[in-house]
């Protein structure tokens, strides 16, 4: 619209008008200063009138309608600088002013807005995004009700070590509060909800320290241990012209840090210990962080011969599925335990009373003498209220580093210390394990044919019905394998970084499905097929993001594993029931996602997806995800609903 | 030896009872929620070993569900009595052996192929 139903005041020369007004009530010299002074005690009282002149607000600002430069253009230059793709939001009135910089003074392009239909579908699409792409998406979100339904979302980011960025908007001053909304909306310390499980935090009062902190924040949750970090960008800041002294404000320049690496007398000293042991293993958290991370520790563990464990929970893309060091060992028979990147590596050393007995008991699981190892950047993150970091334990060495950035210098010096006779026996040690890795692979082509034509359909045959359609694209599997009893990592031959990107982080349901979306997005410019195996209690959080996924048109096969129950829960209720001795039978209730079923093509369509199913024969799975993925190549997202076993 | 002869006797006990209903062992095995860890046709999961066509005794496994070894949850004769345990048993012995996977298609070519 080109004539505003409103007058247009010139910004500028309103301004100047008024800034020269000020100048000449607060720029008089201080001799005149002094003359006032003395008339002060010299005059009449003022009248009313005068009084009221004085008092009243000026008058004249009411009468702006327009700026060419509102302070979120000069946030927009910052959010640029750092080099975001795309922003993730679901629309909220306390950041309306950087919204609308971002579609036209922004172009909607670097970063690209994704409109999302909840504040966790748009952290947890950034979680899975920065994944594939190794960099923050932005979210955008009330720092209120926005940061209330984000909040589960960042903890799992927290939790996986995924830099996460979210801007918040909140209105600070409460003159600038125009109804009960926008008082409900705003907050004193907005970050304060999520500040226990995010790597740092900002609430800018001016555009120079908004420059600054979302500069900072994006080197800290860059840096490992990575991380989400908040910037709260204050909404009267956003919204208010940029002020004529700061139109030129420079944007501070990005220097991200060099990830922490080990002290070269420890790293010395684990390389010793590891080319001494008879039996080493090496224990594989969130160790890969970018694809070098998985070339390196296949090196380490080429040189050691040593096998690479990564269970009972697959956190990265660590290391080949099909290598013969991989899943074979055992931390029992090891002399020494390399773990690296582990959230909790007294879980891997120990054994706890299991949940069928009364009571705790704990002990160590190692043989006498076995030294542990930990490379580690946790040990560099100090948080005590969520408590995600483990239990403490008692290692030999400990290297407060990040596992990624000091693996080369450890393969050096392991390297520097070999002789014939270690390579002579490292040799044969290699050839054992990959006669074990063998094994394990014919055992689970055994164990998959077990219930081979069951219905419902068994998460094996899902599995390999998958793998002979994805197995000559370029695939990429963007959700986790442990509800799937870790049949893709045990079926599909898995090598790159960007084939699997591990599970939620901190456990908490809701992830899946946007995490998928968000990693899609990252491999969509690659062309690669992405692959989500959908758990159907979690899509049911939030479901709306298979229209984000339509309206922004991102290839994605998804698979459901729709086996009707939160069957995790289902089965320790039936712990419990059977420790009480009554009522094993009743599990269901209050864990049964059916009857009704759900059925979630139907629900794909509505959302505009396409869709297949409810799938139950077995033989009509693979043609069914052939068809759906010439949908996907196509550019388009498509859902094909399994109903299957449990695990 | 005098402690053990109520075990001794209610084995023999054990033994010299009928067999199971396999049908009916079905119904308990998914009503009581076996399948949970087992899978249906109880073979097996992340979460519990595979069972279908157990080379167990009953005996065996009635011990076994009575004071399991690993997180597998104790059943006992209260929540799930002996003449149920048997059904279960009969029908866990009811279900017929995987193929070779040489034998399927799917899981033959998966050795083979290599991954682009």
């Amino acid at each position: 619209m080109s004539n505003s139903r409103k007058p247009r005041v010139d910004r500028r020369g309103f301004l100047k008008g008024a800034a020269a007004g000020a100048a000449a009530i607060v720029a008089k010299p201080p001799a005149a200063q002094a003359q006032v002074a003395q008339e002060r005690t010299t005059t009449p009282l003022p009248s009313a009138r005068q009084i009221a002149a004085e008092t009243s607000p000026p008058p004249a600002r009411a009468d702006v309608y327009t700026t060419d430069r509102p302070g979120s253009d000069f946030m927009l230059d910052v959010i640029k600088s750092l080099g975001f793709e795309y922003v993730a939001a679901n629309p909220g009135s306390s950041f309306r002013g950087l919204h609308e910089s971002i579609i036209n003074y922004g172009g909607n392009k670097n970063p690209e807005l994704l409109t999302c239909c909840h504040e966790e579908s748009s952290v947890a699409m950034a979680h899975g995004y920065a994944k594939i792409e190794g960099k923050p998406m932005l979210v955008m979100a009330h720092g209120t009700v926005g940061l209330q339904h984000a909040s589960m979302a960042i903890y799992n980011a927290y939790g996986d070590r995924v830099p996460v960025y979210l801007v918040l908007g909140n209105i600070q001053d409460i003159t600038y509060r125009r109804s009960d909304v926008e008082w409900a909306h705003s907050v004193q310390d907005a970050a304060a909800m999520v500040r226990d499980y995010t790597r740092w935090d900002d609430a800018p009062v001016s555009l120079p320290h908004f420059a600054e902190s979302a500069t900072r924040a994006y080197k800290i949750a860059m840096t490992p241990p990575c991380g989400p970090v908040v910037i709260v960008a204050d909404a009267v800041l956003q919204e208010e012209p940029v002020p004529d002294r700061e139109r030129h404000l420079p944007i501070p320049k990005l220097a991200l840090a060099a990830p922490p690496a080990g002290d070269s007398a420890a790293v010395e000293e684990a390389a010793r210990m590891l080319v001494a042991a008879e039996n080493p293993v090496i224990v594989a958290g969130r160790v890969a962080r970018t694809p070098e991370g998985l070339k390196l520790l296949v090196e380490l563990a080429e040189t050691l011969q040593a096998p690479v464990l990564d269970r009972p929970f697959r956190f990265r893309m660590n290391f080949p599925t099909r290598h013969p060091l991989y899943g074979v060992g055992n931390v029992e028979d090891a002399d020494v335990v390399l773990g690296l990147e582990l959230p909790d590596f007294w879980s891997v050393t120990h054994s706890q009373t299991p949940i069928n007995r009364m009571g705790m008991q704990s002990r160590s699981i190692t043989k006498p003498g076995a030294k542990l190892i930990t490379i580690s950047s946790l040990d560099l993150l100090a948080k005590s209220n969520y408590q995600d970091f483990g239990r403490y334990t008692a290692v030999d060495l400990a290297i407060a580093a990040d596992a990624e950035a000091t693996l080369p210098s450890l393969i050096e010096a392991c390297k520097r210390l070999l002789t014939a006779d270690h390579k002579r026996a490292f040799s044969n040690r290699g050839a054992k394990f990959a006669e074990a890795a063998k094994d394990a692979h014919q055992q689970a082509l055994e164990q998959a044919a077990w219930a081979w034509d069951a219905s419902p359909i068994t998460t094996a045959r899902l599995s390999a019905e998958l793998w002979n359609q994805i197995k000559s694209e370029d695939w990429s599997l963007v959700s986790d394998v442990v509800f799937m009893s870790f049949w893709p990592t045990r079926l599909w031959d898995f090598q790159k970084h960007y084939q699997y990107i591990g599970g939620h982080g901190a456990y908490g349901i809701g992830y899946g499905a946007p995490a998928a979306v968000g990693a899609a997005l990252a491999n969509r410019k690659h062309g690669r097929l992405s692959v989500n195996i959908q758990c159907d209690g979690d899509l049911n959080y939030a479901p709306g993001i298979l229209w984000t996924a339509a309206h922004h048109r991102i290839p994605l096969l998804t698979v459901m594993h729709n086996n009707r129950a939160y069957h995790q829960e289902r089965m320790y209720i039936e712990d419990m029931a059977a420790r009480a001795e009554r009522g094993i039978d009743r599990a269901n209730i209050g864990t049964a996602i059916s009857e009704p079923n759900i059925n979630y093509a139907t629900m794909a369509k509505a959302y505009g997806v396409y869709s297949d199913g409810p799938i139950e024969n077995p033989n009509d799975l693979g043609p069914a995800i052939r068809r759906a993925i010439e949908v996907v190549k196509r550019g388009e997202p498509a859902l094909i609903d399994v109903v299957t076993q449990p695990r | 030896m005098k402690n053990f002869l109520p075990l001794i006797l209610a084995a023999a006990a054990f033994a010299q009872a009928p067999a199971g209903n396999a049908e009916r062992g079905k119904q308990l095995f998914e009503k009581d929620g076996c399948y949970e860890c087992h899978g249906h046709m109880g073979q097996g999961g992340r979460d519990g070993p595979r069972i279908a066509a157990t080379h167990l005794s009953v005996q065996a496994l009635t011990r076994y569900v009575r004071r399991p070894l690993g997180s597998m949850p104790a059943f006992t004769e209260k929540v799930l009595p002996d003449p149920e345990l048997r059904d279960i048993y009969a029908y866990l012995k009811s279900i017929p052996a995987a193929k070779p996977a040489k034998d399927i298609p799917l899981l033959n070519q998966i050795e083979t192929t290599p991954s682009r």
